[in-house]
């Protein structure tokens, strides 16, 4: 039986890795959660139209060209620059920035003091613009992502895990990267909320919003300052998904596996969204290899949802989130 | 002028009761019911029932239904996709004679049930679906209930596409129509003339528009409504949380499931399920209850009308009009209906409805408002 046993640990070792990426994602949720009480639908769309306009501005295409030369008909379409990733990363920054701040200005200042289930409603309306958008911008079609990060399957475990085992694990070399680099973000993230001033600022925030303002602290900053990191959280999001399955709608799709991540590891807990990750990201995994071919493959699509709704019933505040208390 | 109570004396309990209470309203209402069973199936063509016309009565009644359920009740759904495949596959299997297996072994088969009351059962299925989804609601509040009904999305279209039981183990995993009839006109199938067909939707539109105007006026509408407005306040006061959620979630997924029946098998006629009832089918009716109204019968008839017509204007102007490509068009759709959300969230969170209210009042003091 080891080879079955090696079989089934290989495939919890890349669900661990799916589950990596999710919580990247899931990530960005709890961030904006926390500070503002908007549950942001649009997060997985965010990761959607930071990788386009990665894309866009490395190749140095022209941002709604379709449109200019359906209007002036003309024929414009790309600069004819090639701009280095770690650029395009900083360009692409300063646009989710600027993002940032057109929403809260637009959208958010206007429904202050809104029921929760309005904000999150027009969040889904700004994941529908923010769709339209993307592909207005730089066009609906396919695009390939390439900041340089490895490819393939890991040469070296394999062969290290064959000699020692005597089965070479299949793992790629691009989940490697996405697991450091949220293990770096998440680190880093944690770091900054505890110990500078712009992070106390937002725990205090997170904490009691009147009584942030009392204090003097800007609500308005401190939601443009969350939403940015939520958009850098979400443009890494991007790259990695990007870079793993091309750029395209979908995207946006898998990017909505991270509501119930969110779910099960509770919306206020950073931690949470990390465990709540693993736990979906493995889950599936196991689900598919064990119970799936007996119920007709594919059991992906749900699995993670169900779960999450199973779940909710017995803990309805999720793994880490703080307990759900109602008065009249 | 026209438009006040002065002078319309009511006189018995019933009369002071009624829908519309204001004559012109009534009268207006009689006239919209007598032009669109009277005179629209006589002058439309096959252009106006499949851009305009039945996609608008069908998405009426998912709206209506989702309404209940969101608008009424306050417990947000993105199954509504989901539903309507209940709905359409229900339909399809009552259609078709439904057929029960043990063993291996047919056990028995169902006679084929007439058109009608295969939609009826559509409705009546995803009931009973909707009522098992809507037990976590119990449980579950506010958005989190919202992403626990995406289970319900996924996990049905997932069914529908790998449970070969449901489409009769047809080889394309497609259902399609077969060609039915009431008397002795065909309803559903590709010979269907489009006037039967509207005129079907429209029964059922009309129907489920009184049913659901009347259940929202009643006991039960108040009982949702004080769920909605605060659920442990409700539950002092002695409304029954269980009874008022589950009756919610099962007459709103009734209304769904005969509007998922009747886009399968009049509208579209053979349906992939993952395309047609995908989670985008559960935004746009959402979008429908928004822009239309929370909360209100006719905003649900807006919304559904609104979000019909502004594709097929789109159209129209953009690419028949300035001439630009087709994609194009559909990606200034998604900003433009994004954007419409947001704005009728910020200016007016009530919608088109609340629009037709404020007009009506204006309208009762009009020509001498002071």
């Amino acid at each position: 039986m080891p080879e079955q046993l090696f079989f089934a640990l290989e495939v919890i070792l890349n669900g661990l890795m799916a589950g990596v990426l999710y919580a990247l994602v899931a990530l960005g949720f709890v961030l904006i959660y926390k500070a503002s009480g908007i549950f942001n639908y649009s997060q997985g769309v965010m990761a959607l139209f930071a990788a386009a306009t990665l894309v866009g501005i490395m190749d140095g295409q022209v941002p709604f060209s379709h449109l200019i030369n359906a209007i002036f008909g003309t024929n414009v379409h790309h600069f004819g620059w090639h701009i280095p990733a770690l650029l395009g990363i900083l360009l692409t920054m300063g646009v989710m920035v600027f993002l940032a701040w057109a929403v809260n200005r637009f959208v958010f200042k206007h429904l202050v003091n809104q029921e929760p289930i309005i904000l999150f409603m027009a969040t889904i309306g700004l994941a529908y613009f923010l769709e339209g958008l993307s592909d207005l911008m730089w066009g609906g079609q396919l695009k390939t992502l390439d900041v340089g990060l490895p490819q393939g399957m890991n040469a070296t475990l394999d062969e290290v895990t064959f000699n020692l085992f005597g089965y070479g694990f299949f793992i790629d070399n691009l989940d490697i990267v996405a697991s450091i680099v949220a293990l770096i973000l998440v680190v880093t993230l944690t770091l900054y909320s505890q110990y500078s001033k712009q992070g106390r600022a937002l725990r205090a925030v997170a904490d009691d919003h009147q009584a942030a303002l009392s204090v003097g602290i800007s609500l308005n900053f401190i939601w443009i300052l969350v939403w940015s990191i939520a958009g850098f959280v979400a443009l890494v999001a991007g790259i990695m998904w990007g870079a793993k399955s091309g750029v395209q709608f979908s995207l946006s799709l898998m990017a909505l596996k991270a509501l119930p991540v969110l779910m099960l590891g509770g919306f206020t807990s950073i931690p949470g969204a990390i465990v709540g990750g693993l736990i979906i990201g493995v889950g599936e995994k196991l689900f598919e290899f064990t119970l799936g071919g007996m119920m007709g493959g594919a059991t992906e699509n749900w699995f993670a949802y169900v779960l999450a709704l199973i779940f909710l019933v017995f803990r309805p505040q999720g793994l880490f989130g703080e307990k759900i208390i109602e008065r009249v | 002028m026209f438009y006040r109570e002065a002078g319309d004396f009511k006189t018995s309990y019933v009369d002071d009761n009624q829908t519309f209470p204001i004559k012109f309203d009534r009268y207006r209402y009689y006239a919209v019911l007598f032009i669109a069973f009277a005179i629209i199936p006589f002058v439309l063509n096959d252009y106006w029932v499949n851009a305009v016309f039945m996609p608008f009565l069908i998405y009426a009644i998912a709206a209506i239904g989702l309404n209940i359920l969101v608008g009424y009740c306050g417990q947000v759904s993105l199954g509504t996709g989901g539903f309507m495949a209940v709905g359409a596959y229900s339909c399809y299997k009552f259609m078709t004679g439904v057929d029960i297996w043990w063993g291996g072994e047919l056990l028995f088969r169902l006679p084929e049930f007439n058109i009608f009351f295969s939609v009826l059962m559509g409705g009546v299925m995803t009931a009973l679906v909707g009522l098992l989804f809507g037990l976590p609601s119990l449980r579950i509040k506010g958005f989190y209930l919202a992403v626990a009904t995406l289970a319900a999305q996924f996990f049905l279209v997932w069914m529908f596409n790998r449970v070969s039981w449901f489409y009769n183990y047809s080889a394309s995993g497609q259902i399609s129509a077969p060609e039915r009839g009431l008397f002795g006109v065909a309803i559903s199938g590709p010979n269907a003339p489009a006037w039967a067909m509207y005129l079907f939707c429209l029964v059922f539109l009309a129907a489920c528009a009184i049913i659901a105007r009347n259940l929202t006026r009643g006991s039960f509408g108040r009982k949702w409504m004080a769920i909605r407005d605060m659920d442990i306040a409700a539950e002092i006061i002695g409304v029954d949380p269980l009874r008022a959620k589950l009756s919610a979630f099962g007459v709103s997924s009734f209304f769904v499931g005969i509007s998922g029946a009747l886009f399968f098998a009049i509208y579209l006629g053979a349906v992939e399920v993952g395309e047609a009832f995908g989670i985008q089918k559960s935004f746009l009716v959402l979008f429908m209850v928004i822009i239309g109204g929370l909360g209100s019968i006719f905003g649900s008839f807006a919304g559904a009308a609104f979000l019909v017509l502004l594709p097929v204007f789109l159209k129209n102007f953009l690419v028949g009009g300035l001439g630009w490509p087709t994609d194009l068009a559909a990606h200034l759709e998604f900003m433009i209906v994004g954007a419409l959300i947001v704005i009728f969230l910020i200016a007016e969170p009530h919608g088109l409805a609340q629009l037709w209210r404020v007009t009506k009042e204006k309208l009762r003091l009009w020509p001498f408002p002071h």
